[in-house]
């Protein structure tokens, strides 16, 4: 893309900016997920560390830094270190391609979407050898599920990611984002598509109700059983980014992106930087969501998952990819 | 060929909009969200510990007390009632002559194992004198084992 120093060095500004930021985000979210779950269970949550507890996220780190590392008996050591590598940098390298705000992402990607799609999946390798490698039987089952539904639920968000770019005709998510800014977002074209992308999404990053790989009440941890220290901490802070890629995908896609809805984004950096602010607080409220609804529902027994996918997420996404067709093809005929 | 089970328990019918799950998803986020904003009387029931202590209910059993009379004198008359009924055996009593006219011993040593002590209560039940209580006391706290024996000055001032 971009060959002259000026380029690659503006590239390099943008590439620390946007990372630092997801990483600031990634565990202030662990902190929020913790004081929002103690709300609806009328606790107070962490409150101690810093001014209202701000810096217990900065505690946590410390203390998983400072943890011994228990590498089980039998396991399959480089698999083991491995593995939490694998959950996390796809989850980082995948939010390069998302546009933060106008005309401001890392890499801009003609083929945005796909490459989304395809660096998010590479996730379940992690998950899955960190199960295989662990040796025990509890990180295995929480492997095999989670690779099983990642798999299914893979199908039913790529469907309704399709019936999205029928409308907006175009596979390159900045163009998304500027053609729901003419149009109007995609959440009023394709409320079954959002649905189904958002469910999907809650599945993907193996939140409640579909945490079937962790699971506690059954599996102990699932896949990351036997992890200690940082390891186990690669995987838990590779969970919120993906968490964030996710919602990232959605806001971008169905949410308008960048969009400030009510007004015309100025010309230069001003609105450039107002175009951030939008995509962060939808962003943020997406979250909320995520947040929100794991501490609202139950999970989901195993086959009620798999039922879910392909009996009812599948075929509904391909209804309505044909349903899109036939109205998308009616109204370019006529218009 | 195959037999219909008489036993099946009937699967019970669930309209099409229960099916959806999403109204029963929508009305569960909507009660977190008052739990959330502490609206319809949800209220924190944290108590903020070494700033606020718990109220203690009325009755709480904790630390014991020896009672003492109007003259200043401790009730206890050493019958050894608490000591034989107290299930977990952590009190220990030697008696010795009381110098007063009106009972004949009084303890010379009354100890009891605090780390032993179940807190039941039989020990004031028990006691025929109402000499022993258990107080609203409830912060046991020592840094050795030694000090968690209470004895007989402790139990007075208590
Ligand atoms: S409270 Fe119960 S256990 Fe404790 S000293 Fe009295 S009788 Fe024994
Ligand atoms: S039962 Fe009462 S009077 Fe008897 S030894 Fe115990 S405290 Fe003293």
């Amino acid at each position: 893309m971009n060959d002259n120093p000026q380029g690659i060095l503006m590239g390099a500004v943008r590439a620390v900016a946007i990372f630092g930021g997801i990483m600031t985000l990634a565990p202030m979210l662990v902190m929020a997920e913790r004081r929002i779950c103690a709300a609806i269970q009328n606790r107070v949550g962490p409150n101690r560390v810093g001014p209202m507890g701000l810096l217990q996220p900065l505690a946590d780190v410390i203390k998983l830094l400072f943890k011994e590392e228990i590498i089980p008996d039998r396991a399959d050591r480089t698999l083991f270190s491995l593995a939490p590598l694998l959950a996390f940098a796809p989850a980082a390298i995948s939010f390069v391609a998302i546009p933060v705000g106008r005309d401001l992402q890392v890499a801009d990607l003609n083929v945005g979407v796909l490459y989304v799609l395809a660096i998010t999946s590479l996730g379940v390798y992690g998950i899955s050898f960190g199960g295989w490698a662990s040796n025990s039987k509890y990180s295995l089952l929480g492997g095999i599920r989670s690779s099983a539904q990642i798999i299914s639920y893979e199908i039913a968000m790529g469907l309704a990611i399709v019936s999205v770019l029928m409308i907006s005709g175009n596979i390159h998510l900045g163009s998304i984002v500027e053609w729901q800014a003419e149009n109007g977002w995609i959440i009023f074209y394709q409320p079954l598509a959002f649905i189904i992308f958002l469910v999907a999404a809650f599945a993907e990053n193996n939140r409640l109700p579909f945490d079937m790989a962790e699971c506690e009440s059954e599996l102990v941890g699932g896949f990351h059983t036997e992890y200690t220290g940082m390891k186990f901490g690669m995987f838990f802070l590779g969970e919120y980014i993906a968490m964030i890629v996710m919602s990232s995908l959605l806001v971008t896609l169905f949410l308008g992106g960048w969009d400030p809805v009510f007004f015309d984004l100025p010309e230069g950096a001003a609105g450039t930087a107002i175009s951030v602010l939008c995509f962060t607080v939808k962003l943020l409220a997406v979250l909320f969501l995520y947040i929100w609804v794991r501490w609202t529902l139950p999970r989901f027994r195993y086959d009620q998952l798999m039922k879910l996918g392909w009996k009812a997420f599948v075929p509904l996404a391909l209804l309505n990819i044909v349903l899109t067709g036939i109205v998308v093809s009616l109204l370019t005929e006529t218009g | 060929m195959t037999e219909e089970n008489k036993n099946k328990p009937e699967r019970p019918r669930r309209s099409w909009s229960f099916l959806l799950y999403l109204p029963a998803v929508a009305k569960g986020l909507f009660n977190t969200l008052l739990h959330i904003l502490k609206l319809k009387g949800h209220k924190t029931f944290t108590v903020q510990y070494p700033e606020k202590r718990q109220e203690v209910r009325p009755g709480f059993r904790g630390e014991h007390r020896l009672k003492v009379d109007e003259l200043g004198r401790e009730k206890c008359v050493a019958c050894l009632m608490c000591q034989t009924v107290c299930p977990s055996n952590c009190i220990d009593i030697v008696a010795e002559e009381a110098p007063w006219e009106d009972r004949d011993k009084r303890p010379k040593i009354f100890e009891i194992d605090m780390l032993r002590c179940i807190y039941c209560g039989m020990c004031e039940e028990a006691c025929p004198c109402d000499a022993i209580e258990l107080t609203e006391k409830l912060y046991t706290v020592s840094t050795s084992r030694a000090e968690m024996i209470y004895d007989k000055e402790k139990l007075l001032s208590n």
